[in-house]
């Protein structure tokens, strides 16, 4: 009855998995120190401090500044790396908190023994789990010992963080790296989850298309607006709307991840937009009711939700909201309440009593919408004549936008530019907040855009999940060898310079050029809404599967799981490396091989910071736009230092040099120019064959030609033998290259690894 | 000259060390013109910030014809070489990066700048990078010469009013050619 099931003393280990376990198995904080090492001593952090001072104990406040130090004795470096630590550590724990309170809900539904089928034609159904804990999850309940461990883990991390404990900034570093790997195996776990019970797409490549946008919503109906990232609450609404066939008689839509989520679930629920539209959406006056659950929430919602008479249902303990807990008792009378008004909201803590009591208040909320009816677009001039002119709208504004003199316009019956403000707005309401006469601004913004928003309607492809086994071993030769020049994974949040049409203008001159793009969260969702003349947009133009040329939308945010577990799965699946508790050897493959490149243009998060975290540990390089230079520091290489440069032969054990690539691990990027030029460059590994390295040569000379006007400069670094020289480019090339006196295979191709432990036979 | 430490963003408020305001244009170009490796690092929201000249642009192009260094950060050099002007090129994280290396030779390999002139970017964005400088680059003097008050440079002009920054920003490069 037992065979095959070895038991420990608190953990269960699987004896009829042959693969050999590796060496580090549920790594603890200190067991990667050596290999995260290896990184930050060729991409050193640069610091840019986002507050001079320390206070986080009654020593301080410390002035850091310079040579400084704490009353601790902390440096300033120390405390900068402190805090993208204690960053990546809220970051992870949310994510953790997330899969906890998912599995906890998922295991007393559904049982303990749920199968975890999570993708077709796949056998590593969790490659991050596999590849930190050792274990190889069957069934719902193997999960809670995943759980334990980076809860215990993250409880560790945190613990560095207080007074007295770390005090080397690379130390700090190192656990910041093992929040990030910690962060992705929480995300994984998310997401089988939900995947294995709640029928989520199983990496099918053609998902269906689902409705994104304000036009999608049919505001003559009651309308139910959830917010948030956990699942839970909204699935039972669907089910009861289901259940009791009123599908057609209520909308329901989502903002952010909870939104792709629940069209996962079921593709008839509205993708309203990213996390920025919630001040947007609510102030429409268009919700009925709000649903929020649980992560980047305006913690606001009530007040603003108030103002229009909107009641509030909340249903996770880490965002109470103030709100009465009624969670055991009767639905009708919660209904009642909120109807009725005598309650503002409820806090409903099971998420399988939130769907009735959510579709009988917005039924009955709906009859008396417009008693607090937003103000009608004549009504801007109006209020407009209150604006002093005094900037402090612009000087709150992340994006300095012409704000003042779009309001100044409007006091003169122009709305033009206001309207124009809105696709560039990313919906913070700093400048609400910091208007001396509280104008309203963001509704002023989105009434001037009225007409435009009605209409607003793109179809986007429902996140899969992850990538098939099947998939990856059709891809994961012209991948390693360079011929597909390479995955760009576009992620994160939506705190965009200059609004989300730039990350569809990345999205697609990478697809153009027949690389693998990925996408997910807010990105996504900012993808599909940016049409060519045609009135297509990308989703449209390229197919979902993994390969050249493919438009992949896993999903939410903690279906990035599957963008980092493929490029595991590329070293387990094409080069059949063991990833049982073998962190170090498959990180090692994926930095010297897989061309992968993460994008977060509008990364505003603690968690953008802890997926970028483990990104970095398992070594792919992560470029963030120009607010994402406030994560305070980068991880920067010096393509010069030819001796930072340098991996080992596994074929002889000789260390050879390899050139810059990828140069940077970490990278904030001044303009969208600049990050296309930079992600062109951070694709190239040493592994490149002469072919694949020719490719990624034609990307970056291209790039760079078409936006800096020249070739580049650093040509030298990347070609290693001619090659690797595009033959269309050839006279060109070697010109510049003769110029800046590159020697032919002075750059070596070798079997490439950083681990010493790697090294077949020595010469 | 106004002398504002008005802030360009709100919330960007300045640590316990603090720019000192340039008091007169004048003192700008005497600090430039007195520099022994000084660099000009213009930013990519140069492009269409008006100057005497035509756009920032044009004046870091007059600029360096003095002979003065410049090196154009993201990715606008393309625009100065539209322009027919050829100036160095790094990306800002690059720059910041080296700047703080006592042992960087500089965009030339001559030697080490002893002075960074900042102008043209997002004013959150040159905040950081200067204040990356102000604790990891300590013998290296920094300016900004932004419109609105930059507290973690070592100079900073003050913030005033668009037309106002423009006569002071054509004085100091009056300032700067009379010298040479």
């Amino acid at each position: 009855m037992f065979k095959g099931i070895e038991i420990e003393v608190g953990r269960i280990q699987d004896s009829t998995w042959d693969e050999p376990m590796g060496p580090t198995p549920f790594p603890s904080v200190g067991t990667l120190r050596n290999w995260d090492r290896k990184f930050l001593n060729r991409y050193k952090p640069f610091y840019m401090p986002f507050c001079d001072l320390c206070c986080l104990c009654t020593y301080g406040k410390c002035d850091l500044t310079g040579d400084k130090r704490g009353a601790c004795g902390i440096t300033m470096a120390g405390q900068q790396s402190r805090m993208v630590l204690i960053a990546c550590c809220i970051g992870a724990s949310t994510h953790a908190a997330h899969a906890r309170h998912m599995l906890d809900h998922l295991l007393d539904e559904y049982g303990r023994d749920v199968p975890l089928d999570v993708a077709l034609n796949t056998g590593v159904e969790a490659p991050h789990v596999r590849l930190v804990c050792g274990i190889r999850p069957k069934k719902l309940k193997d999960l809670e010992d995943v759980l334990d461990y980076v809860e215990t883990q993250l409880v560790q991390l945190v613990a560095a963080a207080h007074t007295g404990q770390e005090g080397d900034n690379i130390d700090f570093e190192s656990k910041a790296f093992h929040a990030g790997m910690l962060d992705h195996v929480a995300l994984e776990v998310a997401d089988i989850m939900q995947i294995a019970t709640l029928g989520m797409p199983r990496g099918e490549p053609d998902t269906p298309m689902a409705e994104l946008g304000y036009g999608t919503i049919d505001a003559s109906k009651p309308v139910i607006m959830c917010i948030g990232h956990n699942v839970l609450p909204s699935v039972d609404i669907i089910d009861y709307l289901m259940e009791n066939d009123l599908f057609g008689e209520v909308e329901i839509g989502g903002l952010c991840c909870t939104a792709h989520d629940m069209s996962r679930y079921n593709k008839r629920s509205k993708i309203i937009g990213p996390i920025s539209w919630q001040l947007r959406f609510i102030r429409s006056g268009i919700p009925d009711l709000i649903v929020v659950d649980e992560q980047c929430l305006r913690t606001d919602v009530m007040i603003e939700a108030k103002k229009l008479g909107i009641p509030v249902i909340a249903t996770s303990e880490m965002s109470c909201l103030g709100l009465s807990d009624r969670t055991h008792d009767d639905p009708d009378v919660i209904v009642d309440d909120l109807v009725s008004g005598k309650a503002d909201g409820a806090l409903i803590l099971e998420p399988r009593r939130v769907g009735e009591i959510s579709v009988k208040t917005v039924q009955g909320v709906a009859e008396r919408r417009g008693e607090k009816k937003p103000f009608d677009i004549g009504e801007i001039s109006v209020i407009a004549q209150e604006c002093s002119g005094c900037m402090e709208c612009v000087r709150s504004c992340p994006n300095t936008l012409e704000i003042a003199a779009a309001v100044g316009a409007a006091k003169e019956g122009d709305y033009v530019p206001l309207a124009m403000l809105y696709d560039l707005c990313v919906g913070c309401g700093r400048c609400e907040s910091a208007c001396p006469v509280s104008l309203p601004i963001i509704s002023m913004m989105t009434k001037a855009n009225e007409d435009a928003i009605a209409d607003e309607k793109y179809p986007i492809r429902v996140g899969r999940g992850a990538i098939q086994d099947t998939e990856i071993r059709e891809v994961g030769q012209p991948i390693v060898f360079g011929e597909i020049p390479g995955v760009v994974a576009l992620v994160g949040c939506a705190n965009y310079p200059a609004g989300g049409g730039d990350v569809a203008r990345i999205a697609e001159e990478f697809l153009k050029r027949r690389f693998i793009v990925l996408t997910s969260g807010c990105s996504a969702m900012s993808i599909a809404m940016t049409k060519d003349e045609d009135g297509l947009n990308l989703y449209e133009k390229y197919p979902g599967n993994f390969d050249a040329g493919g438009l992949v939308n896993v999903g939410s945010c903690v279906a990035n799981s599957h963008i980092t577990g493929a490029t595991i799965k590329i070293a387990n699946i094409f080069a059949k490396r063991n990833l049982r508790g073998n962190y170090e050897e498959i990180a090692d493959y994926i930095y010297n091989r897989v061309g992968a490149v993460g994008l977060a243009w509008g990364a505003m998060s603690q968690k953008a910071a802890a997926i970028a975290a483990g990104c970095w540990r398992l070594g792919i390089p992560v470029v963030v736009g120009p607010h994402g230079a406030k994560y305070r520091r980068m991880l920067l290489g010096r393509k010069e230092r030819e001796e930072d440069w340098n991996v080992y032969n596994a074929r002889d054990g000789e260390e050879v040099y390899v050139g810059p690539v990828p140069e940077h691990l970490f990278y904030a990027a001044e303009t969208v120019e600049e990050a296309l030029v930079m992600i062109a460059k951070l694709v190239m590994r040493p592994n490149d064959t002469n072919k694949g390295r020719a490719v990624k040569i034609s990307h970056y000379i291209d790039l760079h030609k078409t936006h800096y006007g020249s070739m580049p400069d650093d040509l030298h670094l990347y070609v290693r033998r001619a090659q690797d020289i595009p033959f269309t480019m050839k006279d060109e090339i070697m010109k510049v290259l003769e110029e800046s006196g590159w020697v032919e295979d002075k750059i070596a191709i070798p079997d490439p690894t950083l681990l010493d432990r790697m090294v077949r036979r020595r010469g | 000259m106004s002398a504002k430490t008005i802030l360009g963003q709100t919330a960007e408020i300045a640590g316990p060390k603090k720019a000192f305001i340039i008091p007169k244009p004048e003192v700008a170009a005497a600090m430039i013109k007195r520099a022994e490796r000084p660099l000009l690092v213009i930013g990519a929201e140069a492009q269409g910030i008006e100057t005497a000249d035509g756009d920032l642009i044009d004046t870091a192009i007059k600029v360096s014809k003095s002979g003065i260094s410049v090196v154009a950060t993201g990715h606008i050099v393309g625009e100065f070489r539209r322009r027919g002007t050829e100036v160095h090129s790094m990306p800002l994280m690059n720059l910041g990066d080296r700047l703080r290396d006592p042992e960087w030779l500089g965009l030339d390999g001559k030697g080490r700048y002893d002075l960074a002139v900042f102008v043209g970017f997002s004013y959150y964005l040159e905040w950081l990078v200067l204040n990356g400088l102000k604790s990891f680059a300590q013998d290296l003097t920094t300016i900004s010469l932004s419109r609105s008050y930059q507290p973690n440079a070592g100079w900073s002009l003050g913030t005033m009013k668009a037309e106002e920054w423009k006569e002071v920003i054509d004085v100091i490069v009056k300032s700067i050619k009379e010298g040479n």
